[in-house]
């Protein structure tokens, strides 16, 4: 890992720690209070905040998985920076495009 | 005792040696060179704890085996004795340092003098934190005990360890030093000290009891910062 990439892998942790916090207690809030399949459509359809809250946490989540699951390539597998940063991005285009269908999924209208 | 025999395939063999009062690791080797098999190699130089070259693994840990006694690393009168980890091993206790000291210099370990003899001797306090940084980290030996204990540098061949980025420290903090910026680019590449996780093997074991993870923290805060900056 070179200085670019610790400071990518860093500044998305900043980003999602608190994402993730607040991301547990949306679910609590949900499964403590009972609400169904559609009560939590119908508040997330159409909302900007949920739309920019999960849009942010699945960009973040995505380069920061990127750049971890790179780390362990080129530590635990054969491969070298080049093949291990291919490799990765892969993965992260696929968690990025899995979590961006679920956003849109939950949130338009 | 068993000693590692051969090369990287090489194997475990069993001597027997006296138990002696206050017998060090390097004794009990010395005392099957001279007594039992004179083709055993192994090295060392000044039997003080002063030059680093005795290094070996001692019952599954690098230590010093001039500053080890036997009394307190045998396990049931049983000592197992190889060659450093991590470094390519040239024939039974003895490693290729080489790869070791190049990295050294890829961390860009030598001191680059930005005055010359003309100039004024300059004044360092010693107080002062950038002093009292390169001071706490300036002992190092190069005895390769860190090299041998990090997992990391197991992992990543290309991952320059603990010595050498501690010694960069060291320099990073010398105001007499003329090649910081070039010292962090080179520490803040691939296999720099990003790449330390932080597993402090380093620490525990260094036996002049310093510790290389708090430099390659203090390196990954000076290379993130002068990133940031744009200045490397």
């Amino acid at each position: 890992m070179n200085v670019r990439l610790y400071v990518w892998q860093r500044l998305t942790a900043a980003v999602i720690a608190p994402l993730v916090l607040v991301h547990v207690v949306v679910i609590f809030y949900a499964t403590r209070k009972g609400l169904s399949a559609a009560d939590i459509l119908a508040r997330t359809r159409g909302s900007l905040t949920w739309a920019s809250f999960y849009g942010v946490f699945v960009v973040a989540a995505a380069i920061h998985a990127t750049i971890g699951v790179r780390n362990v390539l080129t530590e635990w597998s054969p491969l070298r920076d080049r093949g291990a940063g291919l490799l990765a991005s892969g993965f992260g285009v696929l968690l990025f495009l899995l979590g961006a269908r679920a956003v849109v999924a939950v949130v338009l209208p | 005792m068993s000693l590692w025999r051969g090369g990287e395939k090489g194997r475990y063999e069993t001597y027997k040696v006296p138990l002696r009062e206050n017998q060090t690791v390097l004794d009990v080797v010395t005392f099957v060179q001279r007594h039992l098999d004179p083709t055993l190699s192994y090295r060392f130089a000044c039997r003080v704890g002063m030059c680093g070259s005795c290094a070996m693994t001692v019952n599954g840990r690098p230590r010093w085996t001039c500053r080890t006694h036997v009394s307190r690393v045998a396990t049931r009168g049983q000592l197992e004795i190889g060659p450093l980890e991590n470094l390519p091993v040239i024939k039974d206790l003895t490693t290729d340092m080489r790869p070791f000291f190049e990295k050294w210099q890829q961390a860009k370990g030598a001191f680059v003098p930005s005055q010359t003899r003309g100039d004024e001797i300059e004044r360092i306090r010693p107080d002062s934190p950038a002093r009292i940084a390169a001071d706490a980290a300036i002992e190092c030996i190069n005895c390769a005990i860190c090299y041998a204990a990090c997992d990391t540098v197991r992992w990543n061949s290309d991952y320059l360890g603990p010595a050498a980025l501690n010694r960069a420290w060291t320099l990073v903090n010398d105001v007499r030093d003329g090649a910081t910026s070039e010292r962090l680019q080179a520490v803040a590449a691939s296999g720099g000290c990003h790449a330390c996780h932080s597993h402090q093997s380093c620490q525990e074991l260094c036996p002049q009891q310093l510790n290389p993870t708090a430099s390659i923290a203090g390196l990954k805060r000076r290379t993130m910062w002068a990133y940031l900056k744009g200045e490397i």
